[in-house]
This record gives C-alpha cells, sequence and structure tokens, in this order.
C-alpha cells in the first residue's frame, strides 16, 4: 500500500509534537504580530507570543468561531499582504455575507500536497484518470480536488456538477479510474449508471466522497452497486478545503494531517478537553498556513478521536464518522444551511410570517430542500394563481440566500408543530447512523 | 352593494373540510354556494354564506386563514342561456377572475364571479336591466 509522504505521515508522536510545536510557535507569532483581530484577542486574554512554547500551550490560544470570520468580512483575518494572495475562495454565511478565505503560493501548494496524501490513501496514482465532480468556482470542492489531482500527477477530468449522463459517458470512454464527489451525487450517479444499464462498463476503482455527512450503509451500497471501493474524506474551506482528513483502505477512521491541522476534541458547553475516543466537538488550529491562519477553529463538527497507530502503518490521528453538529447547521447536497438564513430570506419579503419549518429529506440518493410557511391573512388571497406567484417568490428569496433550489408549501396557520409554544423549524429525515 | 364571498385556505389534509362544516354548524352558518379551488398541495374554498362576518371570526378562531371578498352576483334573466348578455356585459373592460353557480332554481338562476372593479362593473349591469343580488 503506497503513502504520498511517509515522513510526515508516519512520523513518531515525539517528532510529530516537536513539528506542530515549531509550527504552531510561528503561527502564532505571525497571526499576533499581522491580524488585529488576533492580537487584540490575545491581549484582552493577557497573552504573547511568548507564552506559547509548545502544542501543549494551545489551550492558552482564543477560540475563532465562523461569526469572527464574517464579522472580519472580507479580508480582516489575512496575515499577508493582498499582493500576496494568489487565490481567493468563499462559503455561504450565516446572513448572506459570505465566508471568505485567501491562499498564498505556498498555501496552495500545501492543499495539493494535502488532496494528493488522500488520493494516494484511496490506492490512486498518475497512472490513474480521476473525474472531479464537484462545483468548481468559489466553493473549495472543485478546485481544490482539481489541483490536487494535477499535483498527485494523475489525468483530471474537470467534469464540475452537470450533466450525470455526460459524466457517465466520459466514465466509459476516458476509462475513468477514479472519482471525487459527494456521496449523495455518487449515489444519484450509481442510479442513472443502473438505468442506463451500463454497470458492467466502468473501470472505476475508487471513489473519494465528502463535504456531507454520510454512513457507512451508504458507503457499503456504494461499494457493492460499483464494485469499487469507496473512501470518506474531510475537510472545511475555513481551514483548507477538502482534504484535512481521509480515511485509509482499513476505513477505521479518517487520518488527519497533523502536521498542518492541530485537533482538539472539546466538550462544547465546559470547553474543557476530552480524551481519546470520546465524543465532543472538533477544534482545528492551521498549523503552516500563510494566508489566513485560524487558531483553534471551532468546527461545530462531532467526532472522536485516536491516536492510536493504525493497521496502514500511518501515525496521524484518526477522527471516527462524524456524528452530528453542535450548531444547528444542516448540510444539504455539499452545501452548509443554517436555518437562519431561511428566517432572513422570509423576513425579507413583507408578505410572510416567521413561521415556517425546514423539512430535509433525500429522495433516492439526492437531498431535498422543502420549507412549510403558513399562510397568514395579510398575504391570503382567493387567487390560486396569487398564491402561486408567492410560493414562487418565497422560493426565489430562499435560493437568492442559499444557493439551493427550495421547494415552498403553503400551509394552515398554526399548522406546524409548536412545543411548548416554539415551532420545531427542522426536521430532517436523513439517515446517517 | 357588492356581495361578500367567505374564502378560505385549505390544505390538503384529512377532516380539513370536516372541521370547516362543523364551526359552521356551531355557529349556525348556511351555506348558499360554494366552489372549490385547488391546486395538489393546497385549495381555496370560496363561500356565499348567510353572514360572512361571523363565519369568518368563528373561522379565524380556530385557526383557519379566512378572508372576505368582494364578488359580483347576477340573476340571469334567462337561465343559463343568457350566460352571454352577462359575459358581454362586463369583458369588455376586464377578466372574470374565476365564476360558479349561486342558484339552479328554475327563474331565479344566478351566479357569482370575481372581477377587477367590482362597484362599476355593477353599476354598468344594472345600466343594462340585470338584477343584482345583495
Amino acid at each position: 500500500m503506497e503513502i504520498w509522504n511517509e515522513a510526515k505521515e508516519c512520523m513518531s508522536r515525539d517528532e510529530m509534537t516537536a513539528l506542530q510545536s515549531a509550527r504552531l510557535r510561528k503561527t502564532v507569532s505571525n497571526v499576533y504580530h499581522n491580524v488585529k483581530f488576533y492580537r487584540r484577542k490575545m491581549q484582552e486574554m493577557g497573552i504573547e507570543p511568548g507564552d506559547i512554547r509548545g502544542i501543549e500551550d494551545i489551550e492558552k490560544l482564543p477560540f475563532t468561531t465562523k461569526d469572527d470570520l464574517r464579522d472580519n468580512y472580507p479580508f480582516g483575518l489575512f496575515a499577508v499582504p493582498k499582493t500576496e494572495i494568489v487565490r481567493i475562495h468563499a462559503s455561504s454565511g450565516t446572513t448572506g455575507k459570505p465566508t471568505v478565505v485567501g491562499y498564498t503560493r505556498k498555501d496552495i501548494d500545501t492543499w495539493c500536497e494535502c488532496v494528493a496524501r488522500s488520493l494516494t490513501m484511496a490506492g490512486l496514482g498518475k497512472d490513474d484518470i480521476i473525474q472531479v465532480a464537484y462545483g468548481y468556482g468559489l466553493f473549495t470542492g472543485g478546485l481544490g480536488a482539481h489541483y490536487g489531482v494535477e499535483h498527485l500527477g494523475a489525468t483530471v477530468v474537470p467534469m464540475s456538477t452537470g450533466s450525470t449522463k455526460k459524466l457517465i459517458n466520459m466514465m466509459i470512454d476516458f476509462e475513468v479510474t477514479g472519482l471525487m464527489c459527494t456521496p449523495s451525487y455518487l449515489m444519484h450517479i450509481a442510479e442513472v449508471m443502473e438505468e442506463m444499464g451500463v454497470l458492467d462498463q466502468i473501470k472505476l476503482k475508487a471513489t473519494i466522497n465528502g463535504a456531507e455527512p454520510w454512513t457507512e450503509a451508504m458507503r457499503n451500497q456504494i461499494e457493492e452497486k460499483l464494485h469499487v471501493k469507496a473512501f470518506d474524506i474531510y475537510g472545511l474551506s475555513e481551514l483548507m478545503g477538502p482534504g484535512v482528513a481521509n480515511d485509509c483502505a482499513f476505513h477505521k477512521g479518517m487520518h488527519i494531517y497533523e502536521d498542518y491541522f492541530y485537533p482538539e476534541i472539546i466538550d462544547p458547553n465546559t470547553k474543557e478537553h476530552l480524551e481519546d475516543n470520546v465524543t465532543g466537538e472538533l477544534i482545528l488550529t492551521n498549523l503552516n498556513k500563510e494566508g489566513m491562519p485560524l487558531l483553534r477553529y471551532r468546527t461545530r463538527d462531532l467526532t472522536s478521536i485516536t491516536h492510536e497507530t493504525c493497521e496502514c502503518g500511518r501515525t496521524n490521528a484518526r477522527l471516527s464518522r462524524f456524528k452530528g453538529r453542535s450548531d444547528d447547521m444542516l448540510i444539504i447536497r455539499g452545501v452548509n444551511v443554517f436555518p437562519s438564513q431561511i428566517e432572513t430570506a422570509l423576513l425579507s419579503l413583507d408578505e410572510t410570517t416567521p413561521n415556517y419549518q425546514i423539512i430535509v429529506d433525500r429522495e433516492g440518493a439526492l437531498d431535498t430542500l422543502m420549507v412549510k410557511v403558513e399562510v397568514d391573512e395579510k398575504f391570503f388571497s382567493d387567487e390560486i394563481r396569487e398564491l402561486e406567484k408567492l410560493e414562487k417568490k418565497i422560493s426565489y428569496a430562499i435560493q437568492q440566500m442559499i444557493g439551493l433550489a427550495t421547494k415552498v408549501k403553503l400551509v394552515e396557520p398554526k399548522s406546524i408543530e409548536r412545543s411548548v409554544g416554539k415551532a420545531k423549524r427542522v426536521i430532517d429525515n436523513r439517515k446517517f447512523d | 352593494m357588492a356581495l361578500k364571498q367567505l374564502s378560505v385556505f385549505l390544505e390538503n389534509r384529512e377532516g380539513r373540510l370536516e372541521d370547516l362544516f362543523q364551526v359552521f354548524g356551531e355557529n349556525s352558518i348556511q351555506i348558499h354556494s360554494f366552489s372549490l379551488a385547488e391546486s395538489s398541495e393546497y385549495g381555496i374554498l370560496r363561500l356565499i354564506v348567510s353572514n360572512p362576518e361571523k363565519a369568518k371570526d368563528a373561522l379565524k378562531a380556530v385557526d383557519f386563514s379566512a378572508s372576505l371578498t368582494d364578488v359580483v352576483a347576477v340573476r340571469l334573466p334567462g337561465g343559463f342561456d343568457s350566460l352571454k348578455s352577462v359575459t358581454d356585459a362586463v369583458t369588455s373592460n376586464y377578466n372574470i377572475e374565476y365564476m360558479y353557480v349561486l342558484s339552479t332554481e328554475p327563474g331565479q338562476q344566478a351566479i357569482v364571479f370575481k372581477i377587477k372593479d367590482v362597484a362599476e362593473v355593477e353599476k354598468s349591469l344594472e345600466e343594462k336591466g340585470f338584477e343584482l343580488i345583495n
């Protein structure tokens, strides 16, 4: 079994700790001197860069939240002059303001290295032809995966998202061996292949899937149907993008690239550190990033960690399958959605009340989003045409806010289930266990 | 004087019509006529009732979305064969949004319709000798 960077992925714990300590000191000094936000936070807490002697001191440092990114929109957290930034990515934010991240040339190289490690873990190498079917654009999925494949030396086919039939035809014609996309899109691709009757014509060996939660059951289904090995990739744009962690052929958790991302698991309420194998919120610190290094970023993802050496030989710690979120964020078709965004969209229209309910479901392989809105007498019309116009208007406003097609359903007043007077805002019928 | 039509938003859910008729029963509301317009998810029930204000308040008290709409109700002097004379009288200026039957009793046949500018349409119908129902 190949390992892309044995020196870093199989490093002894002592060496790793020394490397992490050196990189943390450098990062802390960098953000203290170049990012007003961190300098002010550290001064408020009475810490100076000299107080951070090693990775064991990380608990002294302040947390960073998604709100901090939003408050410093667009470039407030950049630690280098804008001239050093070679690329920007952005994801949608809770109030419609996107979360912006910037990368230096070296950051892009680091990212490529991370994705190359993931691809190697999935058994792919320079002889492979890999389709990238994440969306290309501001979303980190497409371009992040793309340059990683090139760095590996394999051949990249930049499909982005679009016609599934075209993707399948090219997969057959080009004898594609690797595929990177969201797990739900992969399920959809498998269904379309089945309809087209071409399942026996594909040469696919491995798929790497991430950007949304999925289950072992989905993995088994995919592997059985397509006769491939399916791998789980983790990443978030705030820290980098896809390629923060990935599972190896033994599928016993995702190896996190610890020389770049320092993981901590905390109790989200007390913020105390938790032991290995205990589920809590994942906190990540960029150890080697130049453009926008984040200290102790609260991912809100719930998982546990183990530092035991893996059967594959890698010593990099492993994250267990994600068990949910410590906030109310939903991941729908790979897009992060907060209920508050939908509420903001509804309130931006004069006609609607804030009485709504979000229903997420999975039809076949694709996530669906429906928003029920109670019909208030203020905007009730006795003409179907007017109500349909209203549905379209609401749907458009939500789509503008979150970037996902949304079905709107008008319902009677007070028909949305309430508990202790408060409506239950989100019903997620998808199964992730 | 336009006729007040009661309009009620109904989700396509079991038992909703039953609930509505129960409210009418409890409040002694008589239905003279109605029409149900439907889409795949919901419907709008339009009714001509004995006491529309009271009916609306009673429905709202139990969380129905209900409103009153001005509609034109007109008697058809020659029965339904004379529908054309009504449409001729009104549609040169406006479109009829919807229409349904108010009475089929021989000699008393009448229809209800929704149109823009009810007052003007009623005036024009009266000038042409039609009998309006309020």
